[in-house]
């Protein structure tokens, strides 16, 4: 502040707010903006993600290890204990980590390949093959899916490739409903009008011309039904006729040690080990809708308070 | 939706002289479209036994199984006739109450000990309606109460805290709230069985001492969604031009919601509370498993792990009919306290 007044320039300062700032920037300006509990679910997804990526080299032992004391309390060597079979609980909620998350993520993937395809296909080409395709799903909708999954399982089996292509068909339903009614409102845009006329194909307006416009909810339904699978799976798996032994996860971690809970009286410790695989899918889920709810916020400004 | 009900009022209503209520019409309508539903859905639910491998008779019967056995097997499910055939076949004698014949219990050499599929669902059924109709007793007027109040004092203390309670129910899996509660109320202070075992002859107040936690169970996941679609229902509607101008001319908050919010608010919580009772029908699958309740839902996964065919098609079906109907319920509901409908210019 020793420069005499007249010196000063706003050249300096207006530069500064000309520059673009980079991808990188804007993102950064955006989390750090973002509410306690958005950033909570990062950290949350990024820790289980880690986990799953790096199993191998975290777990102590192998996922189906099998040592000879079944039931093993809590212990240096065996941190959260052994099953009903002698195989370390600690190492296989860190494998199922990456079993159940790989399988849920891999069936969302196929879900909204196929409901998100046929979504935008039915809103692009409307007529007949929107109404084919929309009282198809009506139908299948018809039927509580995890009823309409344990029928499917019991025709074809319970392998994770059925699995993951059953309950993919049966949530790509849900998709396709989103896909189009979103689609719906961007395909009477005159630029779409403007592609097809110049003589685009169905792909490329399906690709370059609707998609980018529908990212911002079909982000946040990705998120949902990433959920949504994640906890049928679970669920089938804890039935028992879903993702089968001696694959380590988390569902049928839950149906193998229940009896533990019996114990809760005499060792606390022993009661809780079924609960924590259980534990484990809550928190992820709950991570996922903490940040779906502020990315929905962020992108549309959508809140229920009116 | 108004654009399909005013094309309903014209095509059903208004037929030359002969017309109908508007509400009859579109009642009508609704029901024509659960009774085509209900077509399709067993139409597939049939045609699950096509996509069987060819050789499922020889697992259903063991290897051991001769020739005549299998012609025999294949005869008694009418496997030498055409689909459509076999489908109006079945679909006949499940209306009238004959659910077809086990797959298992049948041996290689031809004897049949198999039981009759409806003998099998019969008395489960009987305890999985008992089991849901105990989990609405508690669930839907707790849930509407915490819905609406919740939405009255929105924003307040008592308002986020049920959010943040019924948030982390929902995102639980149904059989973590089990165990907690088993963990809780059976294991560490022992209140209630942790087994829900009845059985046809168990007296009324034991059983509904024994199907406690599996009700409390179900009851609390379900009124988790309830309560948040009754608020955002009720918050929908009172963020209405009618219900300000209602307020603004000084009526009583007592008035502006039983006199003005209310009728309107009919049609959605209607649709909630089906909505959830449909949820219901899948909840009770995994909570049974969990409390060994001798219900459908156990049966049927039971027959899923064995491959029964015959049964899980008859439990699909009943799981599937019980939710279409519900959701037929609703929207019936909801078409006849439609204040426009009900009266018509």
């Amino acid at each position: 502040m020793s420069d005499a007044p007249d010196t000063y320039s706003a050249k300096d300062e207006v530069g500064q707010v000309l520059t673009r700032r980079s991808r990188r920037e804007r993102a950064w300006i955006e989390l750090k903006k973002a509410p306690l509990t958005a950033w909570f679910g990062m950290i949350v997804i990024a820790v289980y993600v880690l986990v799953a990526v790096f199993a191998p080299l975290i777990a102590p032992y192998g996922e189906a290890e099998v040592f000879p004391q079944p039931y093993a309390p809590w212990s240096g060597e065996f941190l959260l204990g052994t099953d009903q079979i002698g195989r370390d609980i600690f190492s296989r909620l860190i494998y199922g980590a990456r079993n159940t998350i790989g399988i849920a993520i891999m069936t969302t993937f196929l879900a909204f390949l196929v409901g998100g395809g046929l979504g935008l296909a039915a809103a692009i080409s409307r007529g007949w093959v929107d109404q084919i395709i929309s009282r198809a799903v009506d139908v299948l909708m018809a039927i509580p899916s995890l009823i309409f999954a344990l029928m499917l399982l019991s025709i074809f089996g319970s392998s994770v490739w059925s699995l993951v292509v059953i309950i993919a068909l049966l949530d790509s339903t849900r998709v396709f409903r989103l896909t189009r009614a979103v689609a719906m409102n961007v395909v009477v845009m005159e630029y779409v009008e403007a592609a097809r006329l110049r003589g685009e194909g169905l792909g490329w307006i399906m690709r370059r011309e609707i998609l980018p416009n529908i990212m911002p909810p079909l982000v946040a339904e990705f998120g949902l039904r990433f959920c949504f699978v994640f906890l049928t799976i679970a669920a089938l798996s804890f039935l028992g006729v879903g993702i089968q032994p001696p694959t380590a996860d988390w569902g049928s971690m839950v149906r193998e040690n229940a009896s533990l809970i019996q114990f809760a009286q005499y060792d606390l410790k022993a009661g809780i080990t079924p609960l924590l695989p259980a534990g484990a899918i809550a928190l992820l889920t709950v991570a996922v809708n903490f940040v779906v709810d502020w990315f929905l916020i962020k992108t549309s400004g959508l809140r229920d308070e009116h | 939706m108004p654009r399909l009900l005013a094309k309903g009022r014209n095509r059903l209503g208004d037929i030359g002289e002969f017309s109908l209520h508007p509400i009859l019409s579109t009642v009508l309508q609704r029901l024509g479209l659960g009774v085509l539903t209900l077509f399709f859905v067993s139409v597939i639910i049939f045609s699950a036994i096509e996509f069987l491998p060819g050789d499922f008779t020889q697992a259903v019967l063991g290897q051991a199984a001769t020739e005549d056995t299998v012609a025999a097997f294949r005869r008694e499910l009418g496997l030498d006739q055409p689909a459509y055939i076999r489908y109006f076949d079945w679909i006949g004698s499940v209306a009238t109450g004959d659910l077809g014949q086990s797959f298992s219990g049948r041996a290689a050499s031809g004897v049949d000990r198999s039981r009759s599929v409806a003998e099998l669902i019969a008395p489960r059924l009987a305890n999985t309606l008992f089991l849901a109709a105990m989990t609405a007793v508690i669930a839907v007027p707790l849930a509407l109460a915490l819905g609406i109040t919740a939405a009255l004092w929105r924003g307040s203390i008592y308002d986020r805290t049920v959010n943040a309670v019924t948030l982390s129910t929902i995102s639980m899996p149904e059989f973590l709230v089990a165990y907690l509660l088993i963990l809780f109320l059976a294991s560490l202070n022992p209140i209630f069985p942790s087994l829900a075992n009845i059985s046809a002859d168990t007296p009324f107040w034991e059983r509904v001492y024994r199907c406690a936690l599996p009700a409390l169970t179900l009851t609390l996941v379900i009124v988790a969604h309830m309560m948040r679609m009754t608020r955002a229902a009720i918050i929908n509607l009172l963020a209405s031009p009618y219900i300000e101008m209602a307020r603004l001319k000084g009526l009583s908050p007592r008035t502006v919601i039983l006199r003005h919010a209310l009728p309107n608010a009919w049609a959605p919580i209607a649709n909630v509370v089906a909505f959830n009772l449909a949820y219901l029908v899948v909840g009770v699958v995994v909570v049974e498993v969990v409390f060994v309740y001798p219900g459908v839902g156990q049966l049927m996964v039971d027959s899923v792990t064995s491959r029964d065919i015959p049964v899980v098609q008859a439990c699909a079906l009943i799981f599937a009919a019980t939710y279409i109907l519900l959701n037929l319920i609703a929207d019936i509901i909801s078409i006849a306290t439609n204040p426009r409908l009900l009266h018509p210019r």
